[in-house]
C-alpha cells in the first residue's frame, strides 16, 4: 500500500538570494503510513512550522518533493487545491482566526470552500460539532461569546468538518489549563478512530507525545534528526537534552538511575516504569 | 509576500548619516525640499541631485533599496508624466495627431515632474533608512515641543506614532499567519470577480481586526502596570544633543539652499 504521505528531500530556503536567506529545511525525507499518529518534537526554529506549512501545499519547496497517496501535491493547480483539503492543518492558536457571525457558519468555512452540497455541509458541522464537544445550542452563538478552551475546539472543528485523510496540528493544546488538554486531545484521538484518519501533531508536551504517538519525529537545525517509536527515540534521552528539548520526568529520573550505574531500561510513561521497577526488583530477589 | 514591504524600513548603519541628531535630519529633510522645490531650472536641479547623491553614497544604504522601495510609487510617477506631457501648451510642437498635442515643453515639463517626484520620494528614504523609528519620534517631538505653548498634546502624538511604527511589522506578521490559516481552510484569494475577491477578505479582516484591538488592550494594560501617565514630568533615557557633525550640515543646507537661490537669481 502507498504511504498517505511521502515526503523526499525536502529543502526549503527562505528568502532565497536575499541579505536574509535562511535554510529553514535540509534534506527532510520521511514516510506516513495510514492511521498513524505521528508526534513532531524540536525546539522552535527548528524547522517544524515550516515542515508542516509544506504538507498541505502552502509553500513550495525549494527542492525536493511531497507526495499525497504517491502523486506530488504540486503536480498542477487541482492537486494542489486536493491537498488543501485532505490534509487539514491547524496552526498554533487557531482560535484568533475565528470570524463568522455564528459557531455554525465558522464551522460550515471549510466544507462551503469545497464546494459541497448544503446537506453534506450540514452533515459535516453537525458531525465535527459533534467531535469536539460542541452542543447543537452552541452552533448558534457568536463565536467570540466562548470561552477560550471552546473557542480552540471550534476552530479544530473547522479544519474535521474538511475530513481530511492527515490532520496536522502545531501545538493543539497550548496556553490550556489540564482539563481543557485532555478534552482536546481526547477529542483528537475519537476522531482518527473514527475515520481512521492520520494524525501529524507538533508538541512541546513530551509527556503528550509520548503517550498519544506511535511514531516520534525529531526535528533539529532544520534536518531530521531522529524517527521512530516513543521507545527508540526516548531511548536517546541524552542526545534529546543535548538537542535543548525536554523529556518526560519520568525518563529523567530513569536516566539519573542509568547514570547511576543501574541497568534499568529507558522508559517514558509512568505504567512502563512501574513494570520496569517491579522486574529489576524480581530480578534481584533471584539473584 | 507582505514581508516585502520596505516603506519606511529602517537600515541599521554606522554611517555619518545615521550618527545625527534626528532633529538635523528631520530639519535637513525640510531644507532639501525647500530647495528641491525653490530650484526652476536644470542647473539648481543639478545641484540639489549632487546633494542627494553625496548623501545616498556617505550613507551606504544600497541603491538596490532605494529603488525597490519606489516600486509601489511608479503609478503616481507615471500619471504626472502623462498628464504633464499632454497637457502642457507650447509652440515648440513635436507630435501632433486627433486633439493629442506633445510639445517640447511638454516633454520638458514632465520630465522635470518626474525628476522633483523622483528626488522628493528618495530624499525621504534616506531619513526612514537611516533613522530608527523611535529616534524618529524622539526628534520629532523635540522639535514639537513649542507647540505644547499653545496645549498641543506633542508627547502624546509621538507616543502614538511611535507605538503605530512599532506595530507595523508585528501585524504583517499576523496577517500572514491569519492567510495561511484561512487559506488551509480552503479560502481562495487569487481567482473570481472583483465582488467575491473582496468577500474573500472578510476571514482575514475580521481577526486582523479582533486582534489589533486586543493587542491594543494588552499594551495599554502594561504601559498603565509601569505607572505610564503621560508626558508631564517624563525624562529621556537618550537625550538628544547637537554635536559637530550637525553644525555642520546646517551650514551645508544653508550652501545648498542659497546656491539654489542665488543660481534661480541669476536666471540661467
Amino acid at each position: 500500500m502507498t504511504p498517505i504521505l511521502e515526503v523526499k528531500n525536502l529543502h526549503h530556503i527562505y528568502s532565497i538570494g536575499t541579505p536574509f536567506e535562511h535554510i529553514a529545511l535540509k534534506d527532510v525525507s520521511f514516510c506516513v503510513d495510514r492511521g498513524e499518529f505521528i508526534g513532531i518534537i524540536g525546539h522552535t526554529g527548528s524547522g517544524k512550522s515550516t515542515l508542516m506549512q509544506h504538507l498541505n501545499g502552502l509553500l513550495k519547496p525549494t527542492s525536493g518533493e511531497v507526495l499525497l497517496d504517491g502523486q506530488s501535491i504540486w503536480a498542477n493547480k487541482k492537486q494542489t487545491r486536493q491537498a488543501r483539503f485532505r490534509v487539514g492543518l491547524v496552526f498554533q492558536y487557531p482560535e484568533y482566526q475565528l470570524f463568522e457571525e455564528t459557531v455554525y457558519k465558522d464551522i460550515a468555512f471549510g466544507p462551503k470552500n469545497m464546494g459541497l452540497s448544503a446537506e453534506e455541509v450540514d452533515r459535516r458541522v453537525r458531525e465535527a460539532a459533534g467531535f469536539v464537544g460542541i452542543t447543537e445550542d452552541q452552533l448558534e452563538v457568536s463565536p467570540f461569546d466562548l470561552s477560550g478552551g471552546q473557542k480552540r475546539r471550534v476552530a479544530i472543528a473547522g479544519v474535521i468538518a474538511m475530513e481530511p485523510e492527515v490532520l496536522i496540528l502545531d501545538e493543539p493544546t497550548a496556553g490550556l489549563d489540564p482539563e481543557g488538554r485532555e478534552d482536546i486531545l481526547r477529542n483528537i484521538e475519537n476522531y482518527r478512530i473514527a475515520k481512521n484518519a492520520t494524525i501529524m501533531m507538533v508538541s512541546h508536551s513530551m509527556s503528550d507525545v509520548a503517550r498519544l504517538a506511535d511514531r516520534l519525529l525529531v526535528m533539529n537545525d532544520a534536518a531530521l534528526a531522529m524517527d521512530g517509536t516513543p521507545t527508540e527515540v526516548f531511548a536517546h534521552a541524552g542526545q534529546l537534552l543535548d538537542m535543548g528539548l525536554d523529556i518526560p520526568e519520568i525518563t529523567r529520573l530513569f536516566l539519573k538511575l542509568q547514570q547511576m550505574g543501574i541497568a534499568v531500561n529507558s522508559v517514558y510513561t509512568i505504567h512502563q516504569a512501574v513494570a520496569e521497577i517491579k522486574r529489576i526488583r524480581e530480578e534481584n530477589a533471584h539473584a | 509576500m507582505l514581508k516585502d514591504i520596505t516603506l519606511g524600513q529602517f537600515f541599521p548603519g554606522t554611517s555619518i548619516i545615521h550618527r545625527l541628531d534626528p532633529r538635523t535630519k528631520l530639519i535637513g529633510l525640510i531644507a532639501y525640499i525647500v530647495a528641491l522645490f525653490t530650484a526652476g531650472d536644470w542647473v539648481s536641479y543639478g545641484i540639489v541631485f549632487a546633494f542627494l547623491a553625496t548623501c545616498v553614497a556617505i550613507s551606504k544604504i544600497p541603491l538596490k533599496s532605494f529603488i525597490h522601495g519606489m516600486k509601489p510609487l511608479v503609478l503616481i510617477l507615471v500619471f504626472t508624466g502623462i498628464l504633464n506631457l499632454f497637457f502642457t501648451t507650447g509652440e515648440r510642437v513635436l507630435v501632433q495627431f486627433w486633439r493629442i498635442t506633445i510639445t517640447l515643453e511638454g516633454v520638458e515639463r514632465a520630465l522635470f515632474m518626474m525628476g522633483r517626484i523622483l528626488m522628493l520620494i528618495c530624499g525621504t528614504f534616506l531619513l526612514t533608512y537611516t533613522t530608527s523609528p523611535i529616534s524618529l519620534t524622539d526628534g520629532l517631538e523635540s522639535l514639537l515641543s513649542p507647540l505644547k505653548k499653545i496645549h498641543l498634546p506633542v508627547h502624546e502624538l509621538s507616543m502614538m506614532m511611535c507605538i503605530a511604527l512599532r506595530f507595523i511589522p508585528t501585524l504583517i506578521e499576523e496577517t500572514d499567519k491569519i492567510i495561511c490559516a484561512q487559506k488551509a481552510r480552503g479560502a481562495d484569494f487569487e481567482t473570481g470577480k472583483i465582488i467575491e475577491r473582496v468577500k474573500a477578505l472578510v476571514p482575514i479582516l475580521v481577526p486582523l481586526f479582533i486582534s489589533a484591538f486586543r493587542r491594543a488592550d494588552e499594551l495599554a494594560t502594561a504601559m498603565e502596570c509601569r505607572c505610564y501617565h503621560g508626558g508631564d514630568g517624563r525624562t529621556k533615557m537618550k537625550l538628544l544633543r547637537l554635536k559637530r557633525f550637525d553644525y555642520g550640515t546646517f551650514f551645508l543646507l544653508a550652501v545648498l539652499i542659497a546656491a539654489v537661490i542665488f543660481v534661480a537669481q541669476l536666471g540661467l
